[in-house]
């Protein structure tokens, strides 16, 4: 890794960061918008479904969002927990698959049928063709676009600096953002997480705000410490499982709002939460989180142990409680506790998702309190 | 950890902490212990353990840097022993992160062993029983076999041995049973290894803690600086400090030596960038290291994150500076000192701190305190300040003393700290005859009343070294490698048990079919569950299409 600066390039790159962040500002505009619209028009739909004299699973159907349109209840839409919603759902999952337009009853199968998609826990997050929502079709196409000039500006300052784009807080903080989007956006290709992305778009603009405002750095060549492959190991999946952290912690708040709207609900009370109809239960949230966190946990258990095989190479010992690894223990920890939690009877449900937040709240103390004025080994945030 | 969601396992619970009044000694041990290795146990400790972690980050810790420690509790003077008496300045030492700690482990044992006995036995037995009410388990499905052009039916027995066949093909253990009964049926069950992996993962977390146990008795670490053209022997004198594990023997040094030839450090020189300008960007040590008394030399390079390892115990290069080549001669005209002085580097220009004790020196033993500036600037009017790293206009700048060094008394002493209470001062920056200063042009100076002289000669480079040996390093690897591949087994190995029965069943134009039903529940995470179900559906649908398979609904009398 030479110095071969290249200053023109490193001035495109932040011209481009901050045009992305604008392109991100006007989708962050556009999912509060479709929230908005969206959760109206579910709510004006709801109205006239009652008032046409809905059966009496209304309550758990209105609960699933946007999937009391397809017309049948989800097999994980058992939220109310009640024993009319529970058979319902078994139902559907046992007779006919998912949506209810499997064959009839006579008809033989063949092989060519491929009636197994969809046919999984997370139904409530799949796309419903049956509602438009153009102001989300939008929101997610400007953000394609904000990401496409993301890469551009952290690839251009890869390319400047002529080494990995995350040797500091701010390219740290604009790569990680780059990776939040990025895992977003190809979640959203598989399921319909647009509920999410006010608070991803939210959350993406905050850490590019983060980057330009508190943590400027120029372009600049490595410090021999950092001159080692194990940067674009360790650094690299540390960026990616805080991205995972990110979404994750955005749906552990979605989670406890829900479930907190779904408490008020069932007990007939009025809610303010309204906006909150996009969104899918509380239950599908939790377990949906749970996948990313597990893939996030792993990631996390991987920079841990590469930061200590580095650590060994460059400081002689692989663990010496430097106040970076202490926070990167803690992390570890609090969500190996967060892992157990969802199997220990009285600690899933809403204190899973405490535990989820506290956790994400500490990658980001590690990384911004930690970096800045705690003294240590891991002095490298440029400023 | 022991899954508290089984029910009988909860009851038993409560069962034991209802009768703890009536229980004898060895009934509250056994109490203690099943309360220490419940799933919920250990969870308040891992969190307890993330949060005793934290004062490690905050007070400065002995085991990391003991002076910082010192120089806090002088600052504090009130709470700073107190902290102490907690034991805040070795936190990870602290009896109590380490009850926290052996007590999660205590209960990691106590949930694994358990755990690991019962899955052998579930591993050597038969996949469990056919549950009477499919309809009850979480993924039910069936389907009627037969009636596709006429076509006969495959006899329920000839069903299940073709999905037995299947199964297993699938890769579940299978068990066929009743084949010449009514209800023949096949009990299967896949992902066995997702439970190893999770005992693995947590008996490998057990291996990282053996190791790092292991290291700290019996490994060592110690710093040595080593000048340019100087060497280095692995003994126990010749280093500047050393700390042994705690049951190291000096027998265990492995005698090899190094020498450092040359030492290069590159700095950056792009002045278009003066925020970055004069940052170190590569250091480079070459040395020649033989690996014990009368082996081949050889010649090897030192590099910040490239150690070097010589038979198991390996060098890192953590520092480096300048050492300026010195020679003072007394006032009786004898060479009292001749060598380079290790400065130590201040900040990012090198500027480095200087000490001098030469208890030689006669009739009065001298001191030195100064400065070495690599590139030193001289502006009529202001302070002499150092502008650059590199070597470019090497100045010593120095303050004398004589007087009685305190060496004499076999009191160890600092050497990088020179007390001058006890010494009368000859020059310095306040005193009318002003610091010596020596430089390329003025490369010596004579010392006021005749005490001597001091001359420059050179500057040459050291490199500071950490010499460390860590048995349980490989260990610890090994286990995290063993932990990783088990975490990864047990969260995306889905653990599940299918059942499928067939029997005779008519379809809705009372033709004579066989119905084959079939239920699926997971163990542990499984969101793919359903999705499963479909897959053994075309299955079915595989085998059996020329026979035709068709989906036969569930009727209100089928629930659960």
């Amino acid at each position: 890794m030479g110095s071969n600066i290249n200053e023109t390039l490193g001035v495109w790159s932040e011209w481009f960061m901050l045009l992305a962040a604008f392109t991100y500002l006007v989708a962050f505009v556009a999912f509060v918008w479709d929230m908005a619209s969206h959760s109206k028009a579910i709510g004006k739909a709801q109205r006239e479904a009652e008032r046409h004299g809905a059966d009496s699973r209304e309550d758990s159907r209105e609960l699933v969002g946007a999937g009391s349109r397809g017309g049948s209840v989800s097999a994980s839409a058992t939220s109310s927990g009640s024993t009319a919603g529970d058979d319902g759902a078994r139902d559907s999952a046992a007779g006919h698959g998912p949506s209810g337009r499997g064959p009839v009853a006579g008809e033989f199968r063949t092989t060519a049928d491929a009636r197994s998609k969809g046919a999984d826990e997370f139904e409530a997050l799949n796309y419903k063709d049956s509602i438009s929502r153009p102001a989300a079709r939008a929101a997610v196409v400007v953000m394609a676009i904000a990401f496409l000039l993301h890469t551009f500006a952290v690839v251009a300052r890869g390319i400047a600096a002529d080494r990995v784009p995350w040797a500091n807080m701010y390219e740290f903080c604009s790569t990680g953002a780059l990776v939040v989007a990025g895992v977003y956006l190809i979640t959203l290709i598989f399921k319909d997480l647009r509920f999410v992305g006010p608070m991803v778009t939210g959350l993406v603009l905050l850490m590019l705000c983060a980057a330009t405002i508190a943590f400027p750095t120029p372009v600049s060549p490595l410090p021999p410490a950092l001159q080692s492959y194990w940067l674009i190991i360790h650094v690299s999946i540390a960026v990616a499982a805080s991205g995972l952290f990110t979404i994750t912690f955005a749906m552990a708040v979605l989670q406890l709002l829900q479930s907190r709207r779904e408490k008020n609900l069932a007990m007939g009370e009025e809610t303010k939460l309204g906006f909150l109809r996009v969104v899918p239960n509380s239950t599908t949230l939790e377990n949906f989180a749970f996948r990313l966190n597990s893939v996030g946990f792993v990631f996390w258990t991987f920079t841990l142990a590469a930061g200590a095989i580095w650590a060994d190479q460059a400081w002689g010992r692989f663990w010496g409680w430097d106040t970076k690894e202490v926070w990167t223990f803690v992390i570890w920890t609090v969500y190996a506790a967060y892992m157990h939690a969802r199997v220990t009877r009285g600690w899933n449900g809403n204190r899973s998702a405490w535990l989820s937040i506290v956790g994400y709240l500490c990658v980001v103390f590690n990384f911004t309190v930690v970096n800045v004025y705690f003294p240590g080994l891991h002095s490298y945030s440029g400023l | 950890m022991t899954q508290v969601r089984d029910q009988r396992d909860q009851k038993g619970n409560r069962n034991d902490s209802v009768a703890v009044p009536a229980l004898g000694p060895l009934g509250m041990l056994r109490w203690a212990w099943t309360q220490l290795t419940k799933m919920s146990t250990a969870l308040v400790l891992l969190l307890l353990l993330a949060i005793a972690a934290v004062p490690g980050s905050m007070f400065p810790q002995r085991i990391q840097d003991p002076d910082a420690v010192n120089s806090y509790i002088e600052a504090n003077p009130t709470s700073g022993p107190w902290l102490d008496r907690f034991q805040l300045f070795d936190v990870f030492s602290s009896y109590w992160f380490s009850a926290i700690y052996l007590l999660l482990f205590i209960s990691l044992v106590g949930c694994v062993l358990p755990r690991a006995a019962q899955h052998y036995k579930a591993w050597r037995s038969k996949p469990p029983r056919t549950p009477k009410r499919l309809t009850r388990l979480p993924q039910y499905r069936r389907v009627l076999l037969g009636g596709r052009d006429g076509a006969e039916a495959p006899s329920p027995s000839e069903a299940i041995q073709e999905a037995t066949k299947a199964l297993k093909k699938r890769g579940y253990r299978v068990e066929a049973r009743d084949l010449d009964g009514e209800t023949p049926s096949v009990g299967a069950e896949r992902g066995m290894w997702k439970e190893v992996g999770n005992i693995l993962f947590h008996v490998a977390l057990l291996g990282v803690l053996i190791s790092v146990a292991i290291g700290s008795l019996f490994g060592y670490k110690g710093q040595k600086i080593i000048i340019e053209d100087e060497s280095f022997v692995n003994t126990l004198v010749a280093y500047d400090s050393f700390t042994p594990g705690t049951n190291f023997s000096a027998d265990w040094l492995n005698p090899f030596s190094v020498r450092l030839d040359n030492f290069q450090a590159d700095f950056h020189r792009d002045t278009t960038d003066p925020a970055q300008y004069g940052a170190p960007t590569d250091f480079e040590a070459d040395v020649t290291v033989t690996e014990e008394p009368g082996a081949e030399e050889k010649s090897e390079k030192l590099k910040v994150n490239e150690p070097l390892n010589v038979g198991g115990t390996k060098l890192y290069l953590v520092g480096n500076g300048y050492a300026p080549v010195i020679r003072v001669t007394d006032g009786q005209g004898n060479l009292a000192y001749e060598g380079p002085v290790v400065t130590i580097p201040t900040d990012s220009v090198y500027t480095s701190s200087l000490v001098l004790k030469v208890p030689d020196a006669a009739p009065d033993q001298l001191g030195f305190v100064g400065l070495l500036l690599p590139t030193a600037v001289m502006d009529e009017g202001s302070m002499p300040r150092s502008v650059d790293p590199g070597l470019s206009n090497p100045v010593l700048i120095m303050s004398s003393y004589f007087g009685d060094l305190g060496l004499d008394n076999g009191e160890s002493q600092n050497v990088y700290v020179l007390d001058v209470d006890s010494l009368t001062e000859m020059n310095s920056m306040m005193s009318d005859n002003g610091a010596i200063t020596l430089d390329g042009a003025n490369r010596s100076a004579e010392l006021p009343d005749g005490k001597g002289t001091i001359e420059f000669v050179d500057v040459k480079r050291y490199v500071g070294l950490d010499i460390h040996n860590d048995p349980g390093r490989i260990p610890a690897f090994i286990s995290f490698v063993a932990a990783f591949v088990g975490l990864i087994m047990s969260l995306f190995i889905a653990r599940r048990r299918a059942w499928v029965r067939a029997y005779v069943g008519q379809d809705h134009n009372g033709v004579q079919c066989t119905v084959l039903e079939y239920g699926l529940l997971a163990r542990g995470e499984d969101h793919r569950l359903g999705a499963e179900a479909e897959k053994l559906t075309s299955l079915w649908t595989s085998l059996w299409e020329d026979r035709g398979v068709r989906d036969f609904p569930l009727n209100s009398s089928d629930k659960a």
